[in-house]
C-alpha cells in the first residue's frame, strides 16, 4: 500500500472548480514529479496533498488514515511541504530559519535539543548552506535561497516530501543543482513528490511521472515508457519529437520546427 | 549558557538536556534596560508633582514602612495614574506587536484597523446617550471594541482570515464608526460634547484603584497568554503554508491570538481612552532597538510602557502650557522618535 493517496478528490478555489473526482496515488519511495500546462490544477493537487487546502469532496489519505484526522504536528512529523513562493520574515538569518523546520518536534519546554542542533546542522551541510547560517535570507541569491528553504524542509525529518516547483525563477545551473540535490534524498530513502515545469528535467529526475491537464491525469508511470509525443501533445498541445537523451537514455522533448507544426508535419515523428 | 552553533543567540539546558530554551542576547537586553528605564520614570512621577516627596520616602511607601501623608500621597492619588499607565503602555504595545506580526504589516495596528474607534463609539455612547459612571463608560469602550473585532473578524474572514482584507474592512469599519462618533458629538450639549473630546484624546487623570484592579487582572492573565503563543505566533510570520506545513495549527493559532489581542486593545482603551500612536510605534521601535526576527512581544510590552509612562510625565510637568491629556504627548513623543529612527535608517541606506 501506498503512504500518501487521494481518492475522488473534488477541489475548487471558492465557485472555480479544479479538479473533479480525481484519484492519485504516490508510490512509497519514488521521486514523483507532476507535470502539465499552466492552471492544469498540479499545483492545487500537491496543496490538497499536504492539506493546505481541505477537498470539496474525496479524501486524503496518509498511512491509511484520512489526513484531516490528524493534529497539525502529526501530519508534519509524516509529510514535509515546500511552497512555491515562501515568504521569510525580515532580517531572519540562515540559521534561524532553518531551525524553524524543527517546529514540529519542539515545544515550550523544549526549544532547542541537542538532536534539534545536530539535525539542523545536518540539513544545512547537506544542502551546503552551512557556511551561511550566520548571513540573513534577505542577502541571499535565488540559488542559495532555495537551498536554505530545502535545508528547512529537510529539518523536519518526514519521510514524504512534497516540492512546489523547487526551480521556479532559477537559472539552469540551480535548477539542476536544486533537481541534484533531490534525487541525493530520494536516493537515501525519502519519498519524493515535486511540481516541474521543465519537461525534460522531469523526465530525467522522475521515478514516477504524473501528466495532467484540465484537472484530470493523462498519463501516469515510468516517464521512459508514458512519454511519447502523443502524449505530450495530448497533455500540452504542443507537437514535439521525443528522442532519448543523449546523457542519460530518458525521453527528451524537442518542440517541432514552427514551419513544420503549421503544415501539421512532425506530431507522428520520432 | 551555550552559544548555539546554527542560531542567532543563546541556548539553556538543563544537564539531562530534556529542558531547553532559545534566549536572544541582545532583545533581553534591551528589555531589561526598557523596563528599568519605565520603572525608574515611574518612580520619579511618584515623587514629583505639586507636593514632591523625596525618593527614598516613596521606596519605603511602597514596600508599606511609611504611614501619614506620604503614604496617601502616593499610594492613593499617584500610584494608580503610574501603574495604569505602565499596564495600558504594555498592553497596547503587545496588542499592537500582534496585530503587526499577523498582518504583516505595521498599519495592522489596533488604532489604524478601527478597533479604538469602535471602542469609542462604546464610550460616546455611554457618555452621551445614558450618562453613564465612569465604570460604566470603561465597559462600553470594552464592548465596542469587542463588537468591532468580531464585525471586522466576519467580513474579513473568507478561507482564512486574510491580512489585507483584514486590515482594508478594519479601516472602512473604523471610518463608519468615526463619522458616527462625530455625529453622537456634534449631537451632544456643550459641556458633555468637552467631556467625551477629553476621553477621545486619551487622559489618566483621576484614576483610582477602582479601575486600576480589573486592569491589572486583565493584563497578569492576557500577557502571559500572549507570551506563551509567541514561539507560535513567529511560525505564522513564514506565511500559512509553510506555517502549516511546518506543523502549526493556523486558524486556532491566529484566532487565539486575535482574541488575545483585541482584549488587550479593548482592556487598555476602557482604562485610558484611545490612547495614540503607542500600539504603532511601540512594537516598530522594540524591533528597530533589539534588531529582532522576531515578533518581540517583551520587548513591545516594555517599549509600551516606557513610552506612555514617559509621555505621561511630560503631559503633566514638562509641557509650558500646563498639564494636558497624555494622548497628546504619546502623538508627539511617539512620532518624533520614529521619525528620526526612520530618517537614521534610510541615511545608513538600509
Amino acid at each position: 500500500m501506498s503512504r500518501l493517496r487521494a481518492e475522488g478528490l473534488t477541489l475548487s478555489y471558492d465557485q472555480r472548480v479544479v479538479t473533479e473526482n480525481l484519484g492519485v496515488t504516490v508510490p512509497d519511495g519514488s521521486f514523483t514529479v507532476i507535470v502539465g500546462p499552466n492552471a492544469c490544477g498540479k499545483s492545487t493537487l500537491l496543496k490538497a496533498l499536504a492539506r493546505l487546502l481541505g477537498p470539496k469532496a474525496g479524501q486524503v489519505y496518509l498511512d491509511e488514515k484520512a489526513i484531516g484526522s490528524y493534529s497539525s504536528k502529526q501530519v508534519a512529523h509524516r509529510l514535509g511541504m515546500l511552497p512555491q513562493t515562501p515568504i521569510a520574515p525580515n532580517g531572519i538569518t540562515v540559521g534561524d530559519l532553518v531551525a524553524r523546520g524543527r517546529y514540529a518536534h519542539q515545544s515550550l519546554l523544549r526549544q532547542w535539543s541537542k538532536e534539534d542542533e545536530a539535525v539542523v546542522v545536518e540539513a544545512m551541510e547537506q544542502t551546503s548552506v552551512h557556511e551561511l547560517a550566520k548571513r540573513y535570507v534577505g542577502e541571499l541569491s535565488g540559488g542559495q535561497r532555495q537551498r536554505v528553504w530545502l535545508a528547512m524542509a529537510l529539518a523536519q525529518q518526514t519521510p514524504i516530501l512534497l516540492l512546489d516547483e523547487p526551480t521556479t525563477y532559477l537559472d539552469i545551473t540551480h535548477q539542476v543543482e536544486v533537481l541534484d540535490l533531490c534525487a541525493d534524498l530520494h536516493e537515501q530513502g525519502r519519498t519524493l513528490v515535486a511540481v516541474l515545469h521543465d519537461l525534460n528535467l522531469a523526465t530525467r529526475y522522475a521515478t514516477h511521472l504524473i501528466a495532467m491537464r484540465e484537472g484530470r491525469i493523462v498519463a501516469e508511470g515510468d516517464p521512459g515508457r508514458i512519454v511519447t509525443a502523443e502524449m505530450v501533445e495530448q497533455t500540452f498541445g504542443l507537437k514535439c519529437r521525443v528522442i532519448p537523451d543523449p546523457e542519460t537514455g530518458t525521453p527528451l522533448i524537442i518542440p517541432v520546427d514552427r514551419a513544420a507544426r503549421r503544415s501539421g508535419v512532425g506530431a507522428t515523428l520520432g | 549558557m551555550s552559544r548555539a552553533q546554527v542560531l542567532s543567540g543563546a541556548v539553556v539546558r538543563n544537564p539531562t538536556g530534556s529542558v531547553s530554551a532559545r534566549i536572544d542576547l541582545r532583545a533581553a537586553a534591551v528589555t531589561l534596560v526598557l523596563v528599568l528605564l519605565a520603572l525608574a520614570i515611574a518612580l520619579h512621577s511618584l515623587a514629583s508633582g505639586d507636593f514632591e516627596i523625596p525618593l527614598p520616602d516613596v521606596v519605603r511607601t511602597l514596600l508599606g514602612q511609611e504611614t501619614g501623608g506620604a503614604k496617601f500621597i502616593v499610594l492613593d492619588l499617584r500610584l494608580p495614574r503610574t501603574l495604569t499607565a505602565l499596564l495600558v503602555g504594555a498592553a497596547l504595545g503587545v496588542s499592537g506587536a500582534i496585530f503587526q506580526s499577523l498582518t504583516r504589516n505595521p498599519l495592522g495596528s489596533p488604532d489604524f484597523i478601527g478597533l479604538t474607534i469602535g471602542a469609542s463609539t462604546g464610550a460616546l455612547l455611554v457618555i452621551l446617550v445614558l450618562n453613564g459612571s465612569t465604570n460604566q463608560i470603561a465597559l462600553g469602550a470594552l464592548l465596542g471594541c469587542a463588537a468591532t473585532a468580531v464585525a471586522i473578524y466576519l467580513l474579513a474572514y473568507r478561507r482564512g482570515a486574510q491580512s489585507f482584507r483584514l486590515i482594508l474592512v478594519g479601516i472602512g469599519i473604523g471610518a463608519m464608526l468615526d463619522a458616527f462618533n462625530s455625529f453622537l458629538i456634534t449631537r451632544a450639549r456643550l459641556d458633555e460634547a468637552v467631556g467625551a473630546q477629553v476621553w477621545l484624546i486619551g487622559t489618566l487623570n483621576g484614576r483610582s484603584w477602582d479601575q486600576v484592579r480589573p486592569l491589572l487582572l486583565a493584563v497578569i492573565v492576557l500577557l502571559p497568554l500572549a507570551f506563551w503563543q509567541s514561539r507560535h505566533l513567529n511560525m505564522l510570520s513564514l506565511g500559512d503554508e509553510t506555517a502549516t506545513a511546518l506543523g502549526v495549527p493556523v486558524e486556532r493559532t491566529r484566532g487565539l491570538l486575535f482574541a488575545c489581542a483585541v482584549a488587550l486593545a479593548a482592556v487598555a482603551t476602557s482604562a485610558a481612552g484611545p490612547i495614540a500612536f503607542v500600539a504603532l510605534a511601540a512594537p516598530q521601535l522594540a524591533i528597530r532597538v533589539t534588531r529582532s526576527a522576531g515578533s518581540g512581544l517583551a520587548s513591545s510590552a516594555a517599549m509600551g510602557a516606557l513610552l506612555l509612562v514617559a509621555s505621561d510625565w511630560v503631559a503633566q510637568r514638562a509641557l509650558p502650557s500646563g498639564p494636558v491629556p497624555v494622548g497628546i504627548a504619546t502623538g508627539l513623543l511617539g512620532g518624533a522618535y520614529l521619525c528620526w529612527l526612520l530618517v537614521h535608517e534610510w541615511r545608513k541606506g538600509r
